[in-house]
């Protein structure tokens, strides 16, 4: 069941895609090996966005990552959107379907941010029940990623790789490890990013993430970091980078830089970093 | 219109059609160069990536708490006297009703 | 439920921080909730900012994002494509005080939003009208192009955007239809020659050609009119009765 989707996103570099990227993406890809598209951006019926991605997924594996599902929500998965995904992900084939552990609507109203949810047996069904449902829709395996997250739940029974651990076993979903979410976390909540690490489950990992963070302060000063995705990746991020590579193996990297975008040969440099440190592990 | 003008009208947009579109042929060519440009604010949707900037600040709307006004280019693009109170409001025609085929 | 208090609190920051959210030492969460806060606010206001930047030049960048606050709170996205979001904008702004000086600005937000639901609407393939006599066009019903949006303002809404945007003098205080088209990836809006409107209402609304024309009335450059969709491929298809 659901092995389709394991095949194709190769574990070498890739990029978020960006229109503005998308000339000299295609001149000079360097160490770009495929890229990651948010779905809700290619759900509209037409027009330049599409025929752009058309254009991609004629030279690149791609990877569709969803920003608006909703996983961890309390009411039902909204299953127009679902649809919509399904539509999606039926005509572009795409290499790897992801989605975040995080909700985002509430009767109707999207958010529009990856809100945080309490680690308890409630929330573990209800998430492990919705993936259900969108594996189901989809006809393939897809992957849930770590949140970053700035605060805690005092109901919390459960660690995060505990509780993700749990909805793989349970559901047979595959894990997108985003290590720039670990290191903000780990910060956030007082944690070992090394031992959240050494604990997450790398052979479930079928993609990773890599972005950069800026750091606020809390009111009683500590350290807060912002998971920005405005920045270079951070030393720190590349050295917990090449632990978790050199523990599980390769696995699809990619750069996430989401906003104040750079220029390409900047974006194409770090996805080079990340294609160094997979070569040197292969 | 009488049916004369109305087929002269109809007779002249179709030639002059005609000649826009083969001076278009060698657009298909172009159609790559023209992926690549992006309308401003066509991406919208981000990872829910996090910022710190301004959210908090929600400015209060109550009535007369509010102490903001426009200070954009309509500062310098004053209404002639009086069109202010012919307030018409515009409307957009759907496209989208059944038509039969 | 847990998320109903977290939503009410991210939406307002008057209320306090829900209970049983915490800092690593069990601390009240404090600021670290406002990230939560800024990040919807902020993310939905740029949305906004990117989506309608002609209004946002006419009221002046603080006071657009001042009244995008009040927005979004009032009318948060009913859809996860947030490209689109915004529909519900014109309709704030023909209710909102502090903008009813302003009675143009709703159709220049209309006209802004017409050019995105254009952007991403369905592609479509330009009808070839070229075998069909005019005679018998006449009395043929035209489907325009699903990217194809008619805007009639009573305010030079064209021409106050161009301004926005562009510089340059005040316009002329005149109404403006507008076509918004798009031709290859890039709407366009078109100014309608007098009549033009009534004519595209008419044949958007299921009239023949022929009628479409006579609703345009007398003075209406049909020509001119029917050019523009052709020029422009904007006519998707033909329907005539025999």
């Amino acid at each position: 069941m659901f092995d389709r989707v394991d095949r194709d996103l190769p574990a070498r570099a890739g990029v978020g895609y960006k229109p503005q990227h998308f000339s000299a993406l295609l001149e000079n890809p360097g160490a770009v090996d495929w890229l990651e598209i948010h779905a809700e951006n290619y759900l509209g019926d037409g027009g330049r966005p599409l025929a752009q991605l058309r254009h991609l997924a004629g030279r690149f594996p791609i990877s569709v990552h969803g920003v608006g599902l909703s996983i961890g929500g309390e009411a039902p998965l909204d299953a127009d959107h679902l649809a919509r995904l399904k539509a999606l992900c039926d005509w572009l084939q795409p290499a790897s379907f992801s989605e975040h552990l995080a909700w985002s609507t509430h009767e109707g109203a999207f958010l529009n941010d990856l809100l945080p949810l309490p680690y308890t047996a409630a929330t573990l069904a209800r998430v492990a029940d919705h993936i259900d449902q969108v594996q189901e829709a989809l006809g393939r395996r897809m992957l849930l990623e770590n949140p970053s997250t700035y605060l805690a739940f005092a109901e919390s029974e459960m660690a995060e790789v505990e509780f993700l651990q749990e909805i793989a076993r349970r559901t047979g979903c595959f894990l997108l490890l985003d290590v720039n979410n670990v290191q903000v976390s780990a910060v956030n909540q007082g944690r070992s990013a090394e031992a959240y690490l050494d604990a997450f489950p790398l052979d479930l990992v079928g993609e990773i993430h890599l972005g950069g963070h800026h750091a606020d302060r809390d009111d009683q000063g500590a350290v807060l970091l912002i998971d920005s995705h405005a920045a270079p990746v951070e030393d720190r991020v590349w050295a917990l980078y090449r632990r978790v590579i050199a523990r599980g193996g390769p696995k699809p990297t990619l750069i996430e830089w989401d906003d104040d975008l750079p220029d390409w040969p900047v974006l194409e440099a770090e996805a080079a970093r990340a294609a160094r440190v997979l070569a040197g592990a292969a | 219109m009488t049916m004369q003008a109305k087929t002269l009208a109809v007779a002249s947009a179709l030639a002059c059609a005609m000649t826009v579109q083969l001076s278009g042929a060698a657009k298909a060519d172009e159609m790559e160069k023209c992926y690549g440009v992006a309308l401003a604010g066509q991406n919208d949707c981000k990872a829910g990536e996090g910022t710190t900037c301004a959210g908090t600040s929600k400015v209060d709307y109550q009535g007369n708490a509010w102490k903001l006004v426009p200070a954009g280019t309509c500062t310098t693009m004053e209404l002639p006297a009086g069109m202010d109170g012919m307030a018409r409001m515009g409307s957009m025609e759907p496209l989208d009703r059944d038509m039969a085929m | 439920m847990m998320q109903a208090g977290f939503v009410a609190a991210l939406l307002d920051p008057d209320l306090p921080v829900p209970a049983g959210l915490v800092a690593p030492d069990g601390a009240p969460a404090g600021r670290r909730f406002d990230v939560y806060r800024n990040t919807v606010a902020g993310g939905l206001t740029r949305v906004l900012e990117a989506g309608f930047p002609a209004l946002r030049r006419l009221v002046g960048a603080d006071f657009f994002a001042a009244m995008a606050g009040v927005f979004l709170r009032a009318h948060p996205p009913r859809s996860r494509i947030l490209m689109l979001y915004g529909a519900d904008f014109p309709g704030f702004l023909q209710h909102f005080p502090p903008v009813a000086h302003l009675p143009y600005l709703p159709d220049v937000a209309r006209l802004e939003q017409a050019l995105r639901d254009s952007y991403h609407a369905a592609d479509h393939r330009p009808a070839d009208l070229g075998a069909i006599p005019p005679e018998a066009l006449l009395g043929c019903r035209l489907r325009l192009a699903p990217s194809a949006r008619l805007l009639r303002s009573a305010w030079p809404v064209r021409s106050i955007r161009a301004a926005a945007l562009q510089g340059g003098p005040s316009p002329a205080w005149r109404a403006e239809d507008v076509l918004v088209l798009r031709a290859g990836f890039d709407p366009e809006p078109h100014l309608l020659p007098p009549g033009g409107g009534a004519m595209l209402a008419a044949l958007i609304g299921g009239a023949t050609l022929g009628a479409a024309m006579d609703a345009g009335g007398e003075g209406c450059d049909a020509a001119a009119v029917l050019g523009l969709l052709l020029a422009q491929g904007a006519v998707a298809g033909v329907e005539c009765a025999e």
